[in-house]
């Protein structure tokens, strides 16, 4: 077995850079101490002082809202100090080299780095460069993987149906260019979801995508029937220019969620999706905005969850 | 060591807390062995308002030397803390480490009137803050190397454990 990066040679999570791997004990961990977190923003002071002292280093390599304001509210919530790098491509083609650049924050006595980077390894990199008492947490490599994604997807998950050794879970959408869509396919198996599906047509798949353990759908009507949560991926408009699809208009007529097709699923599904959302496209609004929609705790929960991470990760 | 029974300490406690209750306080138990005993004290007092709990795992002084506790539990005060008279319960008073943490956490829901503190088991010697009990069931010395807490069966029944702490 070949030892995984991520791990202290006690087993203890020291980065995180993948769930792939990961075992099941180390993923419920870091769920029930986000459980515990979830009242710290209930609190008068929604602070606690856990890392009081510790500098927090948000490196985003690319583009991203929400993910880097929760690792932000999640790191001041911890009593961190933060600090914000948008790094664009201008600063980069000044010559200095994402090691260079981390070995200058290394300098600055940074604890920890939250790396979000276009090319898929890039926190692996780090992490493998960095001394022994930095973290490296990964929020979005390529297409590789965003752990703190999937994590913050099964913790919502978990708070609304409560266990997962009796679901049925629908991954709807561009699989294949999705970092988003490999880490929930990794949580959701390791922690004993017995059915998941991918519903997408053949040009947004991976090849071998059956060996990650899933069920593979062409047509949504039949993927759906039965499941218990939908998870609808953000079909990037990128894609709309190469041949892989014809028309958003089209792709919405056949994979694009409705109420008349989440009518297919169980009655008490639930509708997740990792945003930014395409309305029209991948979702439509009334589906969105709609009951069974947890789109926006799923934000709320991300805060928790990213706390559990950078709290355990802090400790070990 | 004859250790007493969890019951008979629980029964005392109450007869002692009674007659310093007022409308506006409420117990608060600190995971876990405070709020097995808070769940048990609670009946035998007539509170009306029901019983909190508080996890001090994001307020501990040892964070730096062991990390995160391994179990963290959910903190649930289903009343503001603000202005009210809390009653801390805990089973074991020894560094008084934890109480201080537990006052800071309750300070970050708001401005208690008031805090006491009771405990099944005052444990003497070695207490490493400045920090007493209002009501305490029993107090013990009990050697270095052994630990004292709560354990609950079943049944639901406490009951006091020595360990040697290995």
């Amino acid at each position: 077995m070949t030892i995984n990066p991520q791990l202290n040679a006690d087993g203890s999570l020291r980065h995180l850079l993948t769930i792939d791997g990961l075992p099941r004990a180390i993923l419920t961990h870091i769920l029930d101490t986000a459980e515990g977190f979830i009242s710290v923003s209930e609190q008068e002071v929604k602070k606690v002082p856990l890392l009081r002292g510790k500098a927090i280093f948000n490196l985003f390599f690319e583009a991203s809202t929400r993910t880097r304001t929760t690792f932000e509210i999640a790191a001041k919530r911890l009593s961190a100090d933060v600090i914000n790098l948008n790094i664009n491509a201008s600063s980069q083609s000044k010559g200095e080299t994402l090691l260079d650049t981390v070995d200058n924050l290394s300098a600055m006595q940074a604890d920890m780095f939250v790396v979000r980077h276009a090319q898929s390894g890039a926190a692996h990199m780090i992490a493998r460069h960095v001394a022994p008492h930095i973290h490296v947490v990964n929020a979005g490599d390529g297409r590789h993987a965003h752990p703190t994604q999937g994590l913050l997807d099964v913790f919502t998950i978990r708070k609304y149906k409560g266990e997962f050794h009796n679901l049925r879970v629908a991954i709807v959408g561009d699989v294949l260019h999705s970092r988003v869509a490999r880490s929930q396919i990794h949580a959701l198996t390791t922690l004993g979801v017995p059915e998941v599906r991918v519903i997408a047509p053949k040009t947004l798949l991976p090849v071998g995508v059956e060996q990650m353990g899933v069920h593979v759908y062409h047509d949504m009507l039949q993927g759906l029937k039965d499941v218990d949560v939908v998870i609808m991926l953000r079909l990037q408009n990128e894609r709309m220019r190469g041949a892989r699809l014809p028309s958003s208009q089209e792709y919405f007529k056949y994979y694009g969620l409705t109420q008349e097709k989440l009518a297919l699923a169980r009655p008490d599904a639930i509708v997740m999706h990792p945003g930014p959302m395409n309305r029209g496209v991948e979702i439509d609004s009334s589906v969105a905005d709609g009951k069974q929609s947890v789109i926006l705790p799923q934000v709320t929960y991300g805060i928790a969850v990213r706390m559990a991470v950078m709290s355990i990760l802090a400790g070990n | 060591m004859n250790l007493p029974s969890a019951n008979s300490l629980i029964a005392q406690l109450a007869a002692a807390i009674k007659p310093t209750l007022t409308s506006n306080t409420v117990l608060v138990g600190m995971h876990t062995g405070g709020v097995w005993a808070a769940e048990h004290l609670h009946p035998l007092l007539d509170i009306n308002m029901p019983h909190g709990s508080l996890d001090i795992s994001f307020y501990r002084d040892d964070f730096e030397r062991i990390g995160l506790h391994a179990q963290v539990k959910p903190t649930r005060l289903p009343f503001e803390v603000e202005g009210r008279d809390i009653l801390l319960i805990d089973d074991v008073l020894y560094t008084g480490r934890s109480v201080r943490a537990a006052m800071n956490a309750l300070f970050d829901y708001g401005r208690p009137a008031k805090i006491r503190l009771a405990v099944l088991i005052d444990r003497v010697g070695d207490r490493q803050l400045p920090i007493a009990a209002d009501f305490v069931g029993a107090a013990l010395r009990v050697p270095s190397h052994q630990h004292i807490h709560l354990v609950r069966d079943d049944e639901l029944q406490l009951d006091l454990k020595l360990v040697d702490i290995s």
